[in-house]
């Protein structure tokens, strides 16, 4: 006999929930003790959060501003001392076009720059935990398949879905996790510090146009502060014509530098989206002919047309990470199966606490082990001038205890963060090259600025590297099941 | 079946979780959100084949509704583009519609089937869209051993 006596619960956020703990409305705070938390205070990713969790970017934005400074500056300098000229030698539409150019540039940019990418959250301790199971239990049955990855047939092509050591979960097809973000992100392209963000499935889209249409901008100004001096020095002399508006002279050179590197960006992220590939996918030649006769891409949808458009105005996913809800109280409910599974929540929990407040513990952390990093063999990536970083897999036997392991997460990629910022300072690159992070495939590519060629070989995972981790991994979980 | 209960109110006063199943995401059909309809063996004693089914493939109809590449979901990408995406500040994509859906019916479907039957399902979006959590309640009136033995027969059947 069915009772329905229980309220809906009210929605705070977008999705509804079935608390069986309340039936009160989800707007009164779960803890009236202690004050509330929004869940991106909480995020164990290493993004930075503004404006109370509605804007999320990566860790670093240095460039971003760079970007944002220089669209301004060019645009400014365009809009005043070219402008007046033109919109009175020629027509008053320039500065109108350029106008509606330069807002669509930001806006996209803006909405590139501050929107979820894609992000998958980290399992819950219950998932993580269910999937170990399963893992344990297939690789103790007779055939020994290679640990923590699964094959899945799509739309007939073979792809095989790695496990993600940080966040726990069986990586969805397209998805990879951004090493500098530290998080797992679905349909990855790339991480572009231009925009201080990764390139993800929801906001491919804005990325694109935003390229677009800066390449347009850039173009359109390129041009007309041509003509300007042109015509000017018609009237004046050249030389003269440059002294009156030495703004040009700037607008020439910053324009004749980017549209190189923008509108061939431009280019290929067009012959990507009509060929439904990401970045990451091109690099590695995931779906080259190259690879084999019948290796094809199995997300295409056959034509140019449908392809464009799947990818820009096709339904835009929802975030999936929530950040502006409030975290629970307590965090699951009480005791699943084994004790052991509390234990191993409650040291992730601490570990996702140190990344989340990424100065304080794990800069102390790093001082305190940094003497045992650098004896690692690096795990021999092709690169011949690669950063001695290695995977780094997890000694097998030097973690007696789990918290000195969740301690080491954090330090590793804070490691190879760290060495990664260094590569970047130097160089002009457009975009990086997507990485994994410490998990056994772990080479890390050199970022070279448009760097193809490189780590097609080194993606694949030598059974030793592999090995040492699942010892380790798997030390971890007799440890757990205790 | 071992349990009955009358309404979500009653799981949460007398019963302890005893066991989550989690079904996976099937991705014979590329990327777009599926789950699998196989029928988990911890829900055996509890719960018919045939319900179980119906609610999975009713949720895999709602999400490729909701991911359909068609005209409408053109027209909504064409117009938010030209007001430069402002307009989603008033109105909600069909995909968020389409959430609000699907848990209302998954709601439904806990009070109506799942919760007499000592389960329950959590909405997808609850975990990153990557599994249907449905946890296994166990009446604390009923003897520890039904528990116990339901998880080892579970482990035992992988």
């Amino acid at each position: 006999m069915l009772h329905l006596g229980v309220a809906e619960p009210m929605r705070d956020c977008e999705y509804s929930q079935i608390s069986t703990r309340s039936s009160t409305p989800m707007e009164t705070p779960f803890k009236k003790r202690t004050p509330k938390r929004r869940k991106w205070q909480a995020f164990p990713g290493r993004n930075k959060f503004y404006c109370d969790g509605r804007i999320m970017m990566a860790r670093q934005t240095g460039v971003f501003y760079l970007t944002l400074v220089l669209i301004l500056v060019t645009s400014g300098l365009f809009f005043s001392f070219d402008c007046p000229f033109l919109s009175v030698k020629l027509t008053p539409a320039i500065p109108v076009i350029g106008g509606v150019l330069f807002v669509f540039v930001l806006g996209t940019l803006f909405r590139t720059s501050f929107s979820d990418p894609g992000v998958l959250p980290r399992a819950t301790p219950d998932e993580a935990a269910d999937l170990e199971k399963q893992i344990t239990n297939c690789s103790s049955s007779g055939y020994r398949p290679p640990p923590r990855t699964k094959e899945v047939v799509i739309n007939g092509q073979t792809v095989k879905l790695k496990y993600c050591f940080t966040c726990k979960i069986f990586r969805p097809p397209r998805a990879s996790h951004c090493s500098l973000c530290d998080n797992c992100v679905d349909r990855f392209d790339h991480h572009c510090p231009w925009v201080g963000n990764c390139v993800g499935k929801r906001n491919y889209r804005f990325f694109y146009l935003f390229i677009l249409s800066l390449s347009f901008l850039t173009i359109f100004i390129f041009a007309f502060v041509i003509t300007h001096v042109i015509l000017r020095s018609h009237q004046e002399g050249f030389l003269s014509a440059l002294k009156n508006s030495p703004a040009s002279v700037l607008e020439v050179v910053v324009c004749f530098f980017s549209v190189w590197s923008i509108v061939g960006l431009s280019g290929f992220h067009t012959y990507l989206i009509s060929s439904n590939q990401t970045t990451n996918e091109d690099i590695k030649g995931s779906w080259s002919s190259k690879r084999g006769k019948d290796n094809y891409n199995p997300y295409s949808y056959g034509n140019i047309f449908t392809n464009c458009c799947a990818a820009l105005c096709g339904p835009l996913p929802p975030s999936l990470i929530n950040r502006r809800g409030f975290v629970e109280s307590d965090t699951s409910q009480p005791t699943p199966p084994t004790n052991g599974i509390t234990m191993y929540g409650s040291t992730q929990s601490q570990s996702h606490m140190a990344a989340a407040t990424p100065l304080m513990q794990t800069e102390t952390v790093i001082l305190t082990n940094e003497g045992s990093l650098p004896g690692r063999t690096s795990l021999g990536g092709p690169c011949s001038g690669a950063l001695p970083l290695g995977g780094q897999p997890t000694p097998p036997t030097s973690n007696p205890n789990l918290s000195s392991d969740s301690d080491m997460l954090p330090l590793r990629k804070d490691h190879i963060d760290g060495l990664h910022h260094h590569h970047t300072d130097g160089g002009h690159h457009p975009f990086l090259t997507p990485e994994e992070a410490p998990s056994p495939p772990g080479m890390l590519p050199c970022g070279s600025p448009v760097g193809h060629s490189h780590t097609v070989q080194g993606f694949y995972n030598p059974a030793s590297q592999d090995s040492l981790h699942e010892d380790s991994v798997r030390g971890l979980v007799k440890l757990s099941s205790v | 079946m071992a349990t009955e209960f009358h309404n979500l109110q009653e799981l949460r006063h007398s019963a302890s979780l005893a066991n989550k199943v989690f079904i996976q995401r099937d991705y014979s059909e590329g990327t777009t959100c599926r789950f699998q309809t196989k029928f988990p063996s911890e829900l055996d004693s509890r719960i018919e084949r045939t319900l179980f089914e119906d609610t999975v493939k009713t949720l895999n109809n709602y999400y490729a509704e909701a991911e359909k590449i068609g005209g409408q979901s053109y027209l909504e990408g064409c117009l938010a583009c030209t007001t430069a995406y402002i307009i989603f500040l008033c109105m909600e994509t069909r995909y968020e519609k389409v959430l609000k859906k699907i848990g209302r019916y998954i709601q439904e479907q806990n009070e109506k089937i799942y919760a007499p039957r000592g389960l329950l399902i959590t909405d997808p979006i609850e975990r990153g869209m990557r599994v249907i959590e449905i946890s296994i309640y166990e009446d604390r009136a009923s003897s520890g051993s039904s528990s116990g033995s339901s998880s080892t027969s579970g482990t035992s059947a992988r």
